[in-house]
């Protein structure tokens, strides 16, 4: 589904992704962890189009296309979705408008005719039943006044109405509490079939007691330092990303030189 | 109705003006130029009483002593009066009915959507069509009779109700309150009158669209909306002109008037031919436009979506001299390439206990310059009066302009006055979370200016805001990326 080659990316100039390589298949969940700084979001960013981000070199292929060649809306219509780590409020525009705008677009990439008034709010009806998300938040402005959990929420409720291929939760799990990591983990685990796959990044390894991954990545300093299953998540949160940097560079300190 | 508003925003696709196309209907004009006889001429091909023409004259003769003023912050173009064809009737002005009316120009209003046609009778839309300064049709004349309200063409005004026109007519904008208002006073064409009768609630919205169509004609509209005691009445007016490279001068003159206990709600939504992308063409529009609330309890309220003319200099105000007389204006102004628009409001306290509220929004795209000018007048007699102002502009791209000019002159301690004003540019943030659900950037834009000026939109009627948040999505095509 998703194949990363030699991937080089800046910011300003200055080297962030220093030659990532992985690929993601349909069905599987990968967990990608990493300090502060090792260049996890930039990869989100890489992925979804930011355009701050340059890439210098490498190759990503989505779905059998060049998906750096695509514009971030072609990329969406195709099914690339990413959960923000920072959901971003949009005053005055409703969710309701927001959401069926979005879906309309996704429908007519595909070749499906728009869906009317009654019946986007039955399809939005059956969504946020899966996800638990309260019908007021779905009657306010995109994200406006949402709190933490609210707007993690209303993320992955975005994500059961554009049913993508692939999935990147970006720090999903930040600024959650327990009941509302709850939520939304059982809500991606629900989303979850043999055809679509998913990208977790994250810091901690409690989301993946919920989420359970396939693969865990440990990205540091631009690199995927090390790959493994998911006792990996476990060994790190035992042993701290200390124990990593000194396996691979031989001292806890020099990793993010 | 929320499906419709996504309707809409899906079947926009065009970045052109869409409503520039001319007519082809026989139409009367007479020469070009500006003098007494062409008012006298004006006056005697509509046949007006001579309190008319004189009033006329005496504005005339007072437009010469004036200068156009240079305050605004405009750049507008030296226009040539004697250049300008100050009168131009459809050659058959008046039809008994639908049957009669040119094909051609009931082809024109169906290319505009109005709502002429009988299946907007059961929408509930009274319309007064103002194309190229005659009235042509005024339906519904009947059942607005029934209620005692009168609601026709200027010109007819004069004839059928010559006491409520002298009584009335420049009473709120006399011909020497400025320098267009002294114009329109000597040369207007024709316009809508509305008088409501005590304690009638108007059950319809009133509805006027005002069209320019003949070549270098100038449209000089005159319309006057009287609320008795008590009354109330809901007034829709839109504007859209052809595609055209001269420019063309607009110079309309709105009084209110609104008595004990009366309401009067007055609507526009302009699109008028803003110009090309380079700024050639397009219509200016200098309008004066002023309410007052005479009696106690009265309110008027002013609600505006701008998005069209090259130049738009207006400030539809209230004036609020009965005691606990309200005035509201909300205003949503966008520009966009080479637009140019001075636009704001003023509330005159006079009254005791007078409220205002001032909601305007500005959104400036590509090279135009928007502003807002405001006044807000405590006057000596306005114990406890209150305003607040609330005025935000939005920037879309770094080459355009906006500026807020809020005055305020308070004469009485009592009185309390705020403003808040806010800039921001469109988020690079926004547009990409938008972008990312699958929405182009040109879509987001117009989702989130919707969004920023939606506090307006509410205050139209719902099929006004329909159109009001199509045009706003026309306006900024091409507007980023």
């Amino acid at each position: 589904m998703l194949s990363i080659k030699d991937l080089k990316a800046s910011i300003n100039g200055k080297e962030i992704l220093k030659g990532i390589n992985f690929e993601v298949k349909a069905g599987e969940v990968h967990a990608i962890m990493g300090p502060n700084g090792s260049g996890k979001s930039t990869l989100a960013s890489v992925l979804t189009g930011r355009d701050y981000v340059e890439v210098t070199h490498g190759k990503v292929t989505f779905l059998g296309e060049d998906l750096l060649d695509m514009n971030p809306e072609d990329r969406s219509r195709k099914g690339l979705f990413l959960s923000f780590q920072y959901p971003i409020e949009i005053p005055g525009v409703s969710m309701v408008n927001f959401l069926k705008t979005a879906l309309n677009e996704h429908r007519k990439y595909n070749g499906l005719a728009p869906l009317t008034a009654g019946d986007f709010l039955k399809v939005m009806r059956e969504k946020k039943e899966l996800v638990e998300i309260d019908s007021n938040l779905t009657n306010r402005a995109v994200n406006e006044g949402f709190s933490g959990g609210e707007k993690k929420k209303n993320e992955i409720f975005q994500m059961a109405l554009l049913e993508p291929k692939l999935s990147i939760l970006d720090e999903t799990d930040s600024g959650l509490d327990i009941d509302a990591l709850r939520i939304v983990a059982n809500g991606v685990t629900k989303l979850k079939n043999k055809d679509n796959a998913t990208i977790v990044i994250t810091h901690y390894q409690r989301l993946l007691d919920y989420i359970v991954p396939d693969f865990v990545h440990v990205l540091m300093n631009g690199r995927i330092v090390k790959s493994g299953t998911k006792e990996l998540a476990y060994e790190l949160e035992e042993k701290g990303y200390d124990w990593i940097k000194k396996e691979v560079y031989g001292t806890a300190d020099t990793a993010n030189e | 109705m929320k499906d419709e508003k996504d309707e809409i925003l899906n079947e926009v696709t065009s970045g052109e003006y869409k409503y520039g196309f001319v007519t082809d209907i026989e139409t009367e004009t007479i020469p070009r130029g500006l003098s007494e006889d062409t008012v006298r001429m004006i006056s005697a091909k509509k046949n007006e009483p001579e309190f008319m023409l004189e009033w006329r004259l005496k504005a005339f003769r007072h437009w010469l002593t004036l200068k156009m003023p240079t305050w605004p912050h405009l750049q507008i173009p030296e226009i040539d009066y004697q250049n300008i064809i100050y009168y131009a009737a459809p050659k058959k002005p008046q039809y008994q009915s639908l049957d009669e009316v040119d094909p051609e120009l009931l082809a024109t209003f169906d290319k505009l959507g109005i709502p002429i046609e009988e299946r907007k009778h059961l929408a509930g839309v009274a319309v007064d069509a103002v194309m190229d300064s005659v009235s042509v049709k005024t339906t519904f004349k009947d059942t607005l009779a029934e209620l005692g309200i009168i609601f026709c063409s200027m010109s007819e005004a004069v004839h059928e109700h010559p006491d409520l026109i002298k009584k009335y007519l420049g009473s709120v904008v006399p011909y020497t309150d400025n320098y267009f208002a002294a114009l329109n006073s000597a040369v207007f064409s024709d316009g809508s009158f509305c008088y409501i009768p005590k304690g009638v609630r108007c059950p319809m919205e009133l509805s006027t669209y005002f069209r320019i169509n003949a070549a270098n004609t100038g449209q000089f509209e005159r319309t006057l909306l009287i609320a008795d005691e008590g009354g109330y009445v809901s007034y829709l007016e839109g504007c859209t002109a052809p595609q055209r490279d001269e420019n063309q001068l607009h110079a309309a003159v709105v009084e209110l008037v609104a008595m004990d206990n009366a309401e009067i709600k007055y609507s526009t939504v302009q699109n008028w031919y803003p110009g090309d992308k380079n700024g050639k063409g397009g219509i200016y529009n200098f309008v004066t436009k002023r309410g007052i609330c005479k009696g106690a309890f009265s309110k008027i309220s002013w609600t505006q979506v701008e998005t069209g003319s090259a130049i738009t200099w207006k400030y539809p105000s209230c004036i609020l001299r009965g005691d606990n007389s309200i005035g509201e204006f909300y205003s949503v102004a966008v520009t966009n390439n080479y637009q140019q628009a001075d636009t704001g409001t003023k509330m005159i306290h006079l009254g005791k206990n007078t409220r205002s509220r001032i909601v305007s929004k500005g959104v400036s795209a590509g090279h135009s310059n928007n502003s807002y000018r405001g006044l807000v007048k405590m006057g000596k007699g306005a114990e406890n009066a209150r305003n607040f102002s609330q005025c935000d502009s939005l920037l879309l791209g770094s080459k355009c302009g906006s500026h807020t000019f809020p005055y305020i002159e308070a004469d009485n301690k009592t009185a309390q006055v705020e403003h808040e004003a806010t800039t921001s540019k469109i988020g690079e943030d926004q547009i990409f979370y938008c972008n990312q659900r699958g929405i182009s950037t040109e879509d987001a834009v117009g989702l989130i200016v919707n969004g920023y000026v939606r506090e307006v939109l509410n205050q139209l009627p719902m099929e006004f805001a329909v159109e009001a948040q199509k045009l706003l999505q026309v306006s900024l095509e091409g507007s980023v990326g």
